[in-house]
């Protein structure tokens, strides 16, 4: 089986694998904060209605009270949008979820630019920084549909608190369905090259395989690398593609401050100082518009990615 | 209740019409938005903007001595920027770049991107609580300004909003009015499915707020409630303004709630023109 042609969201494999676990699991509940459909926690109210649980537009409410259920055996799932999940909600998570590492899934949809019209206030660019920077957490930021379905199923088997990071628009495929390779904390190695490596988290995964296909035009070769957990870094995986490349460039759906970009330049700065480029805003706010509008407007694009490559590799 | 001048009211009555066409238009070019509070708050809006209940002046958006009107229900801002565009804060084109790239009118008010905007907002809950810091400043600084937030009630569910109640209800703000839209009617459904707020007037009395009950549709309930907000004095008065869903369109009237976050199709928006035309 190839890889699907058709582009699907993250959110609707998130949806599709907390409608799998409502049946596998019964400790997995789900809860929303007037945002169940749009996030898909809705899949799992059709199936298992009476582990769904409605908060209304509450979000520190709905992660305080995820944490009351975890400390009585539950798995729950909380769900909104990543402003108001990891903005409004943020303390909540660090003292109520995190400080005694409680089994609650933050997993929050409409991530980034891509939230598209609504504009800058829903527009989450920081939250990974502000996640990883807590203690005790898991951060993951699936590609595509399939990584998005085998991340949900993988932090549910994990104990402990995670933020798991969707996004809205449908993007194109990475992996084939069911065959998403998602070990927490171990990055996928998409493509090889010694040229320069590309750490791509989320939508920015498949156009940083296209940003290769272009650098492979100018005849150089790239590493391609599924950074899909932010937190724990992979960072045997970095440093060795570091060592070999000479040269890397990072690509987020999020501020160049504090992501993927922030945690791969503490991570060479101190092992293996190495030139490195980050793709992602550029300190600003977002805008309304259509995200494919956005992403070229804000420079997240393949073209984008190989020009930040060429860069890179100038600096060798 | 004294009844409104005839004249008045028809004056009212058509541009309310006339903005419902604007934020019809709107929302099919932009094909996404929040058409069903845009439209059943036309009409508590064109009381503020039109009506002369608002004290502003379009040339001067930035004049010290204007009362404040802060959308905390930000997703409405449909309404708000068809007002703004129609009392002359900026050209009625910018209506057409409605939530595009580069616009001056986002998704949400941005209150540095549009003039007239008072507060960034599309959070639900920071709106009320910005108007409470306005409402104080003005105060301490002896101004005659009164500061208007406009609030949705799913919105009501943010525990934000009731420690922003608290805070003006302690400071007796009665230099501020709340208005909710009161369409119980939120994304997930009835309001009183997703998370009842009953017994509201009850809350908001409890918060020391005199609270006034209309129909948001009728004229001579809008003036009169915010008249007698203005002139209660010692505490902030909160307007529970019921209103419809959808209010003009006939389909969105039917659907209610389905009608918060989505914009007709271009047959619909026709529609729905048609219907707000032919309507007197
Ligand atoms: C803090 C926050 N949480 C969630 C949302 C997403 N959201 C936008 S509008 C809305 C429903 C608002 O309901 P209501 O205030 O009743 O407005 P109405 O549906 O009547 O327009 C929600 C949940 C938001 N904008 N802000």
């Amino acid at each position: 089986m190839a890889v699907s042609a058709e582009k699907r969201a993250t959110r609707e494999g998130y949806g599709a694998a907390l409608k799998e676990l409502a049946t596998k699991n019964p400790n997995v509940v789900a809860l929303s904060a007037d945002l169940a459909e749009s996030t898909g926690v809705l899949k799992l109210a059709a199936v298992a209605p009476e582990r769904f649980f409605q908060m209304g537009i509450a979000e520190a409410n709905m992660v305080d009270v995820a944490a009351g259920m975890a400390t009585c055996g539950k798995i729950p799932f909380a769900s909104t949008f990543a402003i108001f999940g990891t903005g409004r909600a943020w303390e909540s998570f660090r003292n109520s979820v995190c400080y005694p590492a409680l089994n609650v899934k933050l997993a929050c949809t409409h991530s980034g630019l891509s939230v598209g019209e609504d504009g800058a206030s829903h527009q989450a660019l920081e939250d990974i920084a502000v996640m990883r920077a807590i203690p005790n957490v898991t951060v993951v930021v699936p590609a595509d549909y399939a990584a998005a379905h085998a991340a949900t199923i993988a932090v549910a088997e994990q104990r402990g608190p995670v933020y798991l990071r969707l996004g809205r628009p449908k993007i194109p495929a990475v992996y084939e369905d069911g065959k998403a390779p998602m070990t927490l904390g171990k990055g996928n190695v998409l493509r090889e090259g010694n040229d320069v490596a590309i750490l791509a988290c989320g939508p920015l995964v498949s156009m940083a395989v296209d940003a290769a296909k272009l650098l492979e035009k100018d005849g150089r070769q790239a590493t391609v690398i599924d950074m899909h957990t932010i937190k724990p870094l992979d960072e045997k995986l970095l440093l060795d593609v570091a060592r070999r490349c000479r040269c890397v460039v990072t690509a987020e759906e999020h501020n160049i401050v504090g992501g993927l970009g922030g945690a791969v330049s503490e991570a060479l700065s101190q092992h293996l100082p190495t030139p490195l480029e980050r793709v992602g805003t550029r300190d600003t706010f977002g805008e309304s518009g259509t995200h494919a509008d956005l992403w070229k407007k804000y420079g997240l694009t393949p073209d984008a990615i190989a020009a930040a490559a060429r860069k890179a590799m100038e600096r060798k | 209740m004294t009844k409104l001048d005839t004249q008045l009211k028809e004056t009212l009555q058509s541009k309310a019409r006339e903005i419902r066409v604007d934020i019809v238009k709107m929302l099919t070019k932009a094909q996404s938005g929040h058409p069903g509070g845009s439209l059943g708050m036309t009409d508590v809006f064109v009381s503020l903007y039109f009506g002369g209940l608002v004290k502003h002046d379009a040339k001067r958006p930035d004049w010290a001595e204007r009362d404040r009107v802060v959308l905390s229900n930000g997703h409405i801002c449909p309404v708000l920027y068809a007002c703004l565009g129609h009392a002359g804060y900026f050209p009625k084109e910018w209506f057409d770049g409605l939530r595009m790239v580069n616009s001056h009118l986002q998704g949400h008010p941005a209150m540095h991107k549009t003039p007239g905007v008072e507060a960034c907002t599309g959070s639900l809950g920071h709106g009320f609580a910005m108007a409470v810091g306005m409402a104080l400043a003005m105060r301490a600084d002896k101004r005659d300004s009164h500061v208007f937030a406009l609030l949705g009630d799913g919105e009501c569910q943010e525990g934000l909003i009731w420690e922003a109640a608290m805070s003006a209800a302690h400071y007796k703000l009665d230099n501020l009015t709340a208005i909710v839209d009161r369409n119980d009617a939120q994304i997930d459904g009835r309001t009183s499915d997703v998370m009842s707020l009953e017994p509201f007037a009850d809350k908001w009395k409890g918060f020391g707020w005199h609270v006034i009950e209309i129909d948001g549709h009728d004229y001579d309930a809008i003036f009169a409630a915010v008249n007698e907000a203005k002139v209660t004095r010692g505490k902030p008065g909160v307007i529970i303004a019921r209103t419809v869903m959808g209010k003009g369109v006939s389909y969105m009237e039917a659907e209610g709630y389905k009608w918060h976050g989505k914009a007709p199709s271009a047959e619909q928006g026709e529609k729905a023109l048609k219907e707000l035309l032919a309507s007197t």
